[in-house]
């Protein structure tokens, strides 16, 4: 009866969550990043990226973890091929926010006062879609547990609805922040080729979270 | 009963193998069983062994007459074998089933001892003997069952899930569902194993109701169960609520089911793996009593209590290292789940002990795990066990069968007068 445990393969459902919990940790950190930058403090600035090159690297190792514990001959609760999908969504996020850093760091952008609010109010609203979508993902096992019961689906589609709302809101944030940078482009000069390139991909990470959110509702349909 | 006042040397070596199948089967098979309850630390390694061996004992004692039985005399034509030849093969069979229970463990393979036995029983009496010798048609019955029963507990497994699910899990308020339906679960389990124990189960103590009697003595033996489940689940500590696990509770409770489970698969694997031990001891010791092969002559109370005793002993000095091993592994298998299985699988072998028919414990687990899966209620399921399952099922056939016919000509050697 031994073999009953090794029926019942790792569950890949825990390192989802962990997974998705560090690269939420990740995008979180795009906000001391902005301060950072904002402050014009090149130091800081480096010690934010490497945080964010240190959280980009567990995540890339988790992911990993996961594919590799994931062969075909497994049989999930969770389509195999779809959770691989949210878990490329889920790693782009840390990716995205990877890219920010390093081209904030390498180019020691400063955020200039006039765009620090509008760029602060995106990203925070845009990490709170992540957020939205790290609950969603913390769903994962109480969806398994439930045996993908109606009243948890229900919970959960709620939940991906009010992502959608989240992210919706995101989008007129960077409307705003693009508006005000375009505002500023002649005093900017070049910077603003990459400021409108660091917003896009702020705003970027919401669209992650949603996608995550979107996957898995998909999902839960079918 | 009559034992004979100097103990041939034929029975003692049949006792002796079948005590030590009985004990490796006690060792590994009812240790793992129970493992998962120690696990969650709703018992003690020795409250597990104490539980698994009472519940074990009763379900060889009182149930496991029938396949012992088949095992002993249903797959050959008796009446085409003589004395001699039935005590060589019969020896031969617990040599050969012992030899690949210790392949097996040395080697890590999901070898049961059912299908090692059966074969074995085949194979000497096909090659031996003669293909007439053997009741083809009991065998195929039985082959058949091998297939069915992991179906059976699959399909039971699905249902229960299934029941769990809309009835407990997927509900406003799983805790209080579960403090209803959870005592109905221990009436049926009680009421189960005291229909097959009461009916015709107590006749080693002289003993027949009949099914009216046996059924009003089951429905009074599940009451007396939920009352049980009652003080049980009322006792389980629930814990702080916790958001990010909401269902926390609610497997705190399972836990209690799964432990009432554990004990049915006890009582099942009891009531049909000690036929495998027992079978060819009960035909070695008619042979050797001299009495008539083809005789209806009951299995005796005292090599059931061989059986039922080996597999205890077998706990008390393996299994609780074994069900250390298994406590400590964190297994994936929430309560819930393996509730339902556990049910699905006791109540499938149950009803094949009933029928006479030696199925595997392992093999009706693995259906009843496959079912709660398909039912998408398990994270992930690793189907290559499934492969290995079915090749060492195919491989120990013929296995056992060539052991066996080589230990029949070593018996006949060493033993011939």
């Amino acid at each position: 009866m031994a073999w009953i445990d090794k029926l019942v393969g790792k569950s890949p459902i825990k390192p989802m969550q962990k997974h998705m919990h560090v690269a939420v940790l990740c995008a979180r950190e795009v906000l001391p990043l902005l301060e950072a930058m904002a402050t014009g403090d090149d130091e800081a600035v480096r010690d934010r990226r490497a945080e964010i090159d240190r959280l980009e690297h567990e995540a890339d190792q988790i992911k990993h973890e996961i594919r590799s514990h994931s062969p075909r001959r497994f049989m999930m609760a969770l389509d195999r091929r779809t959770m691989l999908e949210i878990l490329d969504y889920q790693d782009s996020i840390a990716d995205v926010t990877q890219d920010i850093a390093e081209l904030a760091d390498q180019r020691r952008m400063h955020l200039p006062e006039a765009l620090k609010e509008p760029v602060l109010s995106l990203a925070r609203q845009v990490v709170a879609a992540c957020e939205q979508g790290q609950r969603i993902i913390d769903e994962l096992d109480e969806l398994v547990e439930t045996g993908f019961g109606e009243s948890e689906v229900g919970r959960v589609d709620e939940m991906i609805s009010e992502l959608g709302r989240l992210e919706t809101e995101t989008d007129a944030q960077l409307d705003k922040a693009a508006r005000k940078l375009f505002s500023i482009e002649e005093e900017l000069g070049v910077a603003t080729i990459f400021w409108h390139q660091v917003i896009r991909q702020i705003a970027t990470l919401a669209d992650l979270s949603e996608r995550v959110g979107n996957r898995l509702r998909l999902l839960l349909a079918s | 009963m009559g034992f004979p006042a100097g103990i041939p040397l034929e029975l003692w070596i049949a006792a002796f193998l079948a005590l030590y199948m009985a004990w490796a089967i006690g060792a590994n098979d009812v240790a793992n069983a129970m493992g998962t309850s120690v696990g969650s630390g709703a018992l003690t390694v020795w409250g597990a062994i104490l539980v698994a061996g009472i519940f074990e004992f009763c379900g060889a004692f009182f149930a496991g007459g029938h396949v012992t039985d088949t095992v002993r005399k249903g797959m050959l034509d008796l009446g085409m074998i003589d004395r001699d030849q039935l005590i060589y093969g019969m020896l031969a069979s617990l040599a050969s089933a012992g030899t690949l229970l210790i392949g097996a463990s040395r080697f890590g393979l999901p070898v049961s001892t059912t299908h090692s036995i059966v074969g074995a029983i085949v194979g000497f009496g096909a090659v031996a003997i003669g293909l007439d010798a053997v009741n083809w048609g009991k065998i195929m019955q039985i082959v058949l069952s091998w297939l069915t029963s992991p179906l059976l507990a699959g399909v039971i497994a699905f249902f229960i899930f299934q029941i769990t699910r809309f009835k407990v899990l997927d509900t406003k308020d799983p805790v209080a569902q579960i403090r209803k339906l959870g005592p109905v679960f221990f009436f049926f389990v009680f009421f189960i194993i005291g229909l097959v124990t009461l009916f015709k189960g107590l006749k080693p103590l002289k003993l027949d109701l009949n099914l009216s009697q046996a059924l009003i003595g089951s429905v009074a033996l599940g009451a007396v169960g939920a009352g049980l489940g009652i003080f049980f689940i009322r006792r389980v500590q629930l814990g702080p609520v916790d958001e990010r696990h909401r269902f926390s509770q609610v497997e705190r409770i399972f836990v209690v089911l799964q432990i009432l489970t554990a004990c049915a698969i006890a009582f099942a694997h009891g009531s049909n793996d000690v036929a495998n031990s027992i079978g060819p001891l009960a035909a070695v010791a008619h042979a050797v009593q001299g009495m008539d092969l083809g005789s209806k002559a009951p299995v005796e109370p005292w090599m059931l209590a061989i059986g039922g005793i080996g597999i205890v002993v077998g706990l008390g000095t393996w299994g609780y290292r074994v069900m250390e091993t298994v406590g400590k592994r964190i297994t994936e298998l929430t309560p819930s789940r393996g509730f339902a299985a556990q049910l699905s699988a006791a109540t499938t072998i149950v009803l094949a002990s009933r029928m006479g028919i030696p199925i595997s414990t392992t093999h009706t687990l693995v259906g009843a795990v496959l079912g709660v899966g398909l039912a998408r209620g398990i994270g992930a399921l690793d189907l290559r066990v499934v492969g290995k399952i079915i090749a060492s099922w195919v491989a120990t056939l013929p296995i056992a069968a060539v052991l066996s016919i080589f230990f029949y000509y070593f018996f006949r050697g060493l033993l011939i007068p």
